[in-house]
């Protein structure tokens, strides 16, 4: 199992630097869109620094959902997606290792951006280990919600504007969290309550978000 | 074995196929023909369990093909018109994986021996000819270690000498008691011991 884990992993990693430039653009997307922000908003320090938590969220959110088309798309038209379904493993499982591997460098990147943005929108340097935590536990969920878009529109040609429709609301409770934590941090006040939120969204997603995930992969092949 | 009860497939309006029955033992290889549009790979991705039927039962060994576990279900192998080989990994980087994922046979040397690709074993994919494109899924296939190989017009882009190969892999994989059902328009060029015609 884990070998079969591991190689589907290796395999997607490798296909991704490959194609590094689908993999760029929701990062220079995630960049462009905070940055744009203060020019839109007023450059006023006390203002960029309360809302600089919920516009960072956004263009996260945002990013990883654009990232998460291409997902099972590459693989449902060259006929790889049928051989994953027919191998030797459970598709649930090849399906976790697609979105570890597309989380991996996908969220991983933001983890290491965003902080770098926060402080552009004045946010203490203190803030910065809470945001990154709070990133860190939220971008997972994110991920499985999009791979479940992701199936589920994979045979639609326009599947990328439907994935947000569909993903998009139930993205509610990671973006309550986990701007809340964010503004926690900001203040210096504990944060540990909005942290364990998203861990156990995290934990939720990641335990059911592949078995339906494969179940919509499958019945769209059909 | 892989039987086939009173099968019904439908593909959107349009019934395909209607009460078809047969059984494929051990050795040998059905030969599915008929025109374009008659259902050959609509057949194919139902004994594969790839969809569902309207009506009937396919069963591998007793169990239906759509329930089988993962580890008696690579005992199928499928080839489609879409091949599965990534355009972006070389062609011993698809092989590499075929190999890993299916825990199939360390013959990857030999089966591009066999099927002249040695000289374009670290170019990508996507560089190669239709037909060497063709030969490297059907490398994929032979690394599966599979019983029942399904496939669906394997003859398409190949040269004669692709056919020959595949003639030969064929004879070999029945031979040591695999079976195969074959889709194709040539009949002439495939020897088979049943021939299923819709």
């Amino acid at each position: 199992m884990a070998d079969i884990f591991i190689c589907i992993l290796k395999r997607d990693l490798r296909l991704a630097f490959r194609r590094w430039s689908e993999l760029a653009t929701p990062l220079i997307f995630f960049v462009i869109i905070a940055s744009l922000f203060p020019l839109a908003a007023s450059p006023d320090e006390a203002q960029l620094r309360s809302t600089g938590a919920a516009v960072l969220w956004m263009s996260a959110l945002l990013s990883s959902l654009l990232a998460l088309d291409g997902l099972f798309r590459a693989d449902a038209e060259d006929g790889s997606m049928e051989q994953l379904i027919l191998g030797p493993a459970p598709l649930g499982l090849v399906v976790l290792a697609k979105i570890v591997a597309h989380w991996s460098v996908s969220g991983v990147p933001l983890l290491v951006l965003a902080p770098v943005l926060a402080l552009s929108f004045y946010l203490p340097l203190t803030a910065l280990p809470g945001l990154v935590a709070a990133l860190a536990l939220a971008t997972p969920t994110l991920s499985v919600l999009a791979a479940i878009g992701a199936a589920l529109t994979v045979s639609l040609r326009a599947g990328g504007t439907i994935i947000g429709l569909l993903i998009l609301p139930l993205t509610g409770p990671v973006l309550i969290f986990g701007t809340r934590a964010t503004e926690l941090a900001a203040l210096g006040e504990p944060l540990a309550g909005p942290l364990y939120l998203l861990a156990a969204l995290a934990v939720l997603s990641v335990s059911l978000g592949p078995v339906i995930t494969a179940a919509a992969v499958r019945t769209a092949l059909e | 074995m892989l039987t086939v009860t009173s099968l019904e497939v439908w593909r959107g309006e349009s019934c395909l196929l209607r009460d078809l029955s047969f059984e494929l033992l051990p050795g040998q290889t059905a030969l599915i023909t008929g025109p374009n549009g008659s259902g050959k790979t609509s057949l194919l991705r139902v004994l594969a369990g790839l969809a569902l039927p309207f009506a009937g039962r396919t069963q591998w060994c007793g169990t239906k093909v759509h329930r089988l576990a993962p580890e008696t279900r690579s005992e199928i192998a499928y080839l489609g018109h879409r091949d599965g080989l990534k355009n972006e990994l070389t062609a011993e980087g698809n092989l590499q994986f075929t190999r890993d994922f299916w825990n199939g046979r360390d013959e990857i040397d030999r089966i591009l021996d066999e099927l002249r690709l040695k000289p374009f074993r670290r170019r990508e994919v996507r560089r190669l000819s239709a037909g060497q494109r063709r030969r490297l899924a059907l490398g994929c296939l032979r690394l599966k270690p599979a019983r029942l190989w399904l496939l669906d017009e394997p003859l398409t882009n190949l040269d004669d000498k692709g056919v020959g190969v595949m003639q030969t892999w064929l004879q070999h994989h029945t031979g040591a008691g695999g079976l195969a059902a074959v889709s194709t328009h040539q009949p002439g060029r495939l020897t088979g011991s049943l021939a299923i015609e819709l």
